[in-house]
């Protein structure tokens, strides 16, 4: 099954709309509340990145018996160095962004504690590929 | 201990989201960092902060916590309250610092 969502930059009204609206489809399709809990802080960081640092970006989700693979492509300034980003505390986000309570520089970190994997690339000036993929089955097998 | 009685020991205003007020509450976290809400807040957490704009009511539905505080008489934003009421999530003031209320909480809810 795939899912699709557009996420305009900037627009802070409209921030965790698609991870909203996938969480309900995940409660739909019975997925245990754990992994859901997991999948939409990964998702809702991933979607709020592209809110806050650029312009604009598509969400694409495939979810099968195994896995839900959530790839997030945006247009935007990029980032040069990937480790330093991953880095908690590390945030180029505006004064105005963080007087709202983001740029903590945590988000990066709370994807990766909540996905089975990730990987980023970027290229500066032109845009960043987020993709993350959660084990259905992981939490049930442990 | 539900929202609701919290609520009434610790004289806070409600401000939308009535509907949620039976809920349980399970733990409280205090932030006004959105992404450390997200990383470390579990569901049915009470949440006190000074942000007052709809991201929080945004991260307070995904995380599932049973209300939001806002200290020291700050006023949410109208978007806020609506979607507090939308999503059924108790927003309540206190006239109280972060610190303060933060205390009286984890006396009542640890009693
Ligand atoms: N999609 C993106 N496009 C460009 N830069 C990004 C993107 N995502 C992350 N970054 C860069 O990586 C940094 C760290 O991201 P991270 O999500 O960890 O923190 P933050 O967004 O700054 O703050 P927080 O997530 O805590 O609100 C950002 O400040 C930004 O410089
Ligand atoms: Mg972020």
């Amino acid at each position: 099954m795939n899912f699709n969502y557009s996420v305009e930059g900037g627009n802070f009204s409209k921030a965790g709309t698609a991870s909203s609206q996938f969480k309900k489809v995940l409660k739909q399709l019975n997925v245990d509340p754990i992994t859901i809990k997991r999948i939409v802080v990964a998702l809702y960081e991933a979607e709020v990145n592209i809110v806050a640092h650029a312009w604009e970006g598509k969400i694409d989700i495939e979810v099968d018996m195994e896995k839900v693979y959530i790839n997030l492509a945006d247009k935007g300034p990029g980032i040069a160095d990937i480790n330093q980003a991953m880095k908690p505390g590390f945030s180029t986000a505006s004064p105005s962004v963080r007087e709202m309570g983001f740029g903590a520089g945590m988000g990066l970190m709370n994807i990766k504690n909540n996905v089975d994997s990730l990987h980023i690339s970027s290229e500066v000036g032109k845009g960043t590929e987020l993709e993350m993929t959660i084990n259905l089955s992981s939490i049930i097998s442990k | 201990m539900k929202v609701i009685e919290i609520q009434d020991a610790l004289n806070l205003k409600v401000l939308g989201g009535e509907e949620g007020l039976q809920k349980d509450i399970l733990g409280g976290y205090t932030s006004d960092l959105l992404s450390d809400v997200m990383g470390h807040a579990e569901q049915g957490y009470i949440w006190i902060t000074l942000q007052t704009h709809k991201n929080v009511m945004a991260v307070a539905s995904l995380k599932e916590l049973a209300a939001v505080v806002l200290i020291k008489n700050n006023v949410p934003d109208e978007d806020m309250l609506e979607q507090a009421n939308e999503e059924g999530i108790p927003v309540l003031v206190t006239n109280l610092s972060a610190f303060d209320i933060s205390g009286k909480l984890f006396n009542l809810l640890t009693k």
